[in-house]
């Protein structure tokens, strides 16, 4: 007897296929209750579909979630300006003769009305004016002259679709200014150092420091991870401490990484400081403000931020390795270190690979560690070693996000491009590896 | 029969069978076990750091261990420190993160371990990935850029402040939805077959397959799942020190600004921070108390899977 017979209504969607075995424990297909089953299959179908959407749609609004990201860092590192000059050329013209036709002489005396005499000097010793040609010297009054500059920027939607409005407030707010195209990320944003004016900062020093921090953190990391990977998983016995020591990992594992960064500032910055300064190695650039805010104390705190990580994932890899492999080594006489060098780390080797891979983009993107241990606010000189101060991109992000104008917005989204593409590379050569080597095992 | 004997002593004389010591071998196994001991080391150096300028901090007259867990005001420079807006901050923001990565995180694996098909899951599964991978500063310029002009727009920009709990919340928990989906998805693959079809026998619908049958299954990796995601939300920092504001706030309206604990320290250590102030000590109490719920919650989940998990085989 079914539950919606003796209700005489369909039985809550619940439990409604629960009673749909007899007692005799076969299963009802027709019969007494078979009347009323297809209103209650229908109502259960009908909820079903409409939780199967449901599920779609929480998917959707995931992948929607993901396109909004990457369409708002897109849209602002493109778009329309307003560009405004500190002179305007028509000013400068001479004789009716338009500033870009002007002979060389003519925009040197230009430049000499313009500029102070000590940046003249400058320039001179650089290259004598005399030694310069027309369109270098046109190229010198534009930059120091005729000075152009962003007044006002708006993103690629705004640009795209509501050009007129666009216009309409430049010409009320800055008559004067001139509407371009302009994409912040180019190979300029890519040379330049960090600057205070948006135009003209770029992600030189930062890029640089990353990849600095980056290399050292790999250093230090790759073969204490591996170790201690090799040790866990081929050496140590079913014991308290060996237990300790893997749930210590695991635990790890899930520590916020701004707990790393207290870390590496009380242990590395300030304890270990004329280590990480260099000052003890004599290395530091200048003795006087050395302090141990440097790449090293980054790099080393980033590489016990990033072990956990790479510990566990060496494990995985090195579990995948068959134990036939093993027994054969040991079989041939072998000896425990020449098995797990010449066989089981070679055979783990692309899964290791793949695992450090994904704990250096991990690395790469960390921000608060970072901050903590202290980089550089502003820092304009590339890095020269591990003593150097430093700054990095998800830093130099940050310090712009949080700047109110919104050409730092603008610069802001062209840095997360260039990082976007730098974490594009590497998982893509994680798969790359992953795909090449999985079907040798 | 002598003379066999003598052969065989002769032979176990000339070959040693037994296991021989090797220094190198010996050494290299050291090495490896201090790598492996780094990591205790690690653990106990944050356990000291955080523990001794903590002390120091408690130790300085003006502190009082009941003042910092029941104070509403957190003013170091009249010496005020009183927990709990920073704390309400971070409840506050990771209780609106839950609340989107929860259901939609659930959702999401749901649909992929019992209802999406093999092409929509190889498009879909790489895509969270992606998700998961970038950076959290980026969710940061998100919110700031995107999420907050967007409640501005719905809600009035009088209502909404610039810098608001409820924009960098919401970020994270797009933030925390990969998470809860691949833990979650991997408990649910991880329930056989076998109990699928056996409710489809009985004449259950996909749904009550999956609701009544499939997560009771995987409840034990699905409840991990939302803890170890409540622990990511509590340390996450980046996303509220660029959109949840500079400056403590004892508010419960999600739409002003507050700073979080998280926040605070990144703020101020990213400042001109004199070492041995005591403004340098709080950070580390601060420091403390995250670690403390973040390791808690990351034991209980440790728990959950292995008390509750139901192993079919």
């Amino acid at each position: 007897m079914s539950q919606s017979d003796l209700n005489g209504r369909p039985a809550s969607a619940r439990t409604a296929w629960l009673p749909a075995l007899s007692a005799g424990g076969t299963p009802v297909v027709e019969g007494k209750s078979g009347v009323q089953s297809p209103a209650n299959l229908a109502a259960r179908q009908r909820i079903g579909h409409i939780w199967h959407w449901l599920f779609q749609a929480s998917t959707i609004v995931g992948i929607i979630a993901l396109t909004a990201l990457l369409y708002t860092v897109v849209v602002q590192s493109f778009g329309l300006v307003a560009m405004q000059d500190a002179v305007d050329p028509a000013s400068l013209a001479v004789n009716g003769v338009p500033v870009e036709q002007l002979s060389q002489e003519k925009l040197a005396a230009i430049l000499a009305e313009h500029v102070s005499a000590g940046v003249i000097r400058r320039l001179e010793s650089e290259k004598p004016f005399a030694e310069r040609s027309r369109e270098e010297m046109y190229a010198l009054v534009v930059e120091r002259v005729v000075k152009p500059g962003v007044v006002a920027s708006w993103s690629l939607g705004d640009s795209l679709l509501r050009r007129p409005v666009i216009l309409a407030e430049m010409a009320q707010a800055y008559p004067g200014a001139r509407l371009e195209w302009r994409s912040w990320l180019n190979v300029d944003f890519l040379r330049h150092p960090q600057s205070s004016t948006p135009e003209l900062a770029g992600v030189r020093t930062a890029l640089l420091g990353s990849l600095w921090t980056i290399m050292i953190t790999i250093l230090i990391a790759f073969p204490v991870g591996v170790g201690a990977a090799i040790y866990l998983e081929e050496y140590a016995r079913d014991n308290v401490a060996n237990r300790i020591i893997q749930t210590n990992i695991n635990n790890l594992a899930g520590v916020p990484s701004i707990i790393y960064g207290m870390l590496g500032l009380a242990l590395f910055v300030r304890v270990l400081e004329p280590l990480t300064s260099g000052a003890l190695l004599g290395a530091a650039a200048d003795p006087t403000t050395a302090n141990g805010r440097t790449i090293l104390s980054a790099a080393l705190t980033l590489a016990l931020l990033v072990l956990p990580l790479l510990i566990i994932n060496a494990q995985e890899a090195m579990r995948a390795v068959p134990r036939s492999l093993r027994d054969a080594s040991y079989g041939l006489g072998a000896t425990h270190w020449q098995t797990i060098w010449h066989h089981v780390l070679p055979n783990a080797l692309p899964g290791i690979l793949t695992g450090t891979i994904l704990a250096i983009s991990r690395a790469i993107g960390e921000t608060a560690p970072l901050v903590v241990v202290g980089a550089a606010t502003f820092i304009a000189v590339d890095p020269s070693g591990p003593f150097s101060k430093f700054t990095t991109l998800p830093i130099q992000i940050y310090q712009w996000t949080s700047r109110p104008q919104d050409q730092f917005r603008n610069i802001a989204a062209a840095a997360i491009i260039v990082l976007l593409i730098l974490l594009l590379a590497l998982n893509a050569s994680a798969i790359l590896l992953r795909n090449r080597y999985s079907r040798r095992m | 029969m002598q003379k066999q004997l003598m052969t065989e002593m002769a032979l176990s004389r000339s070959i040693d069978l037994r296991k021989r010591r090797r220094l190198s071998e010996s050494a290299i196994q050291g090495f490896l076990f201090v790598c492996a001991a780094l990591s205790i080391l690690t653990t106990l150096g944050i356990v000291y750091v955080l523990g001794r300028e903590s002390l120091l901090f408690f130790a300085d007259p003006a502190v009082s261990l009941w003042k910092f867990f029941t104070g509403i005001r957190w003013q170091p420079t009249i010496g005020e420190f009183g927990i709990l807006p920073l704390a309400n901050a971070t409840l506050m923001t990771s209780a609106i993160a839950m609340a989107v990565a929860l259901p939609l995180g659930l959702g999401v694996a749901i649909y992929l371990s019992e209802y999406a098909s093999v092409r929509a899951r190889s498009i879909l599964k790489p895509a969270l990935e992606v998700l998961a991978g970038i950076p959290t500063v980026v969710y940061g310029y998100f919110a700031l850029t995107f999420m907050t002009p967007l409640l501005r727009a719905i809600l009035g920009r009088d209502v909404v402040e610039i810098y608001n709990t409820a924009s960098a919340g919401l970020v994270m928990g797009i933030l925390i939805l990969p998470l809860v989906t691949s833990m979650s998805e991997d408990a649910l693959s991880a329930v056989p077959r076998s109990l699928r079809e056996a409710a489809y026998g009985v004449g259950a619908t996909k749904l009550e397959t999956a609701l009544q049958v499939v997560l009771p299954a995987a409840l034990s990796g699905i409840t991990a799942a939302v803890i170890v995601a409540v622990s990511r939300a509590v340390g996450e920092t980046m996303i509220v020190a660029i959109a949840a504001g500079a400056g403590p706030a004892f508010t419960f309206n999600p739409f002003r600004a507050a700073e979080t604990m998280t926040g605070h320290i990144v703020r101020i250590s990213g400042g001109d921070l004199s070492y041995n102030s005591i403004d340098y000590n709080s950070l580390f109490a601060i420091g403390l108390l995250l670690f403390l719920i973040t390791f808690v919650l990351n034991i209980i989940s440790r728990q959950v899977v292995r008390r509750f998990r139901e192993v079919y085989e």
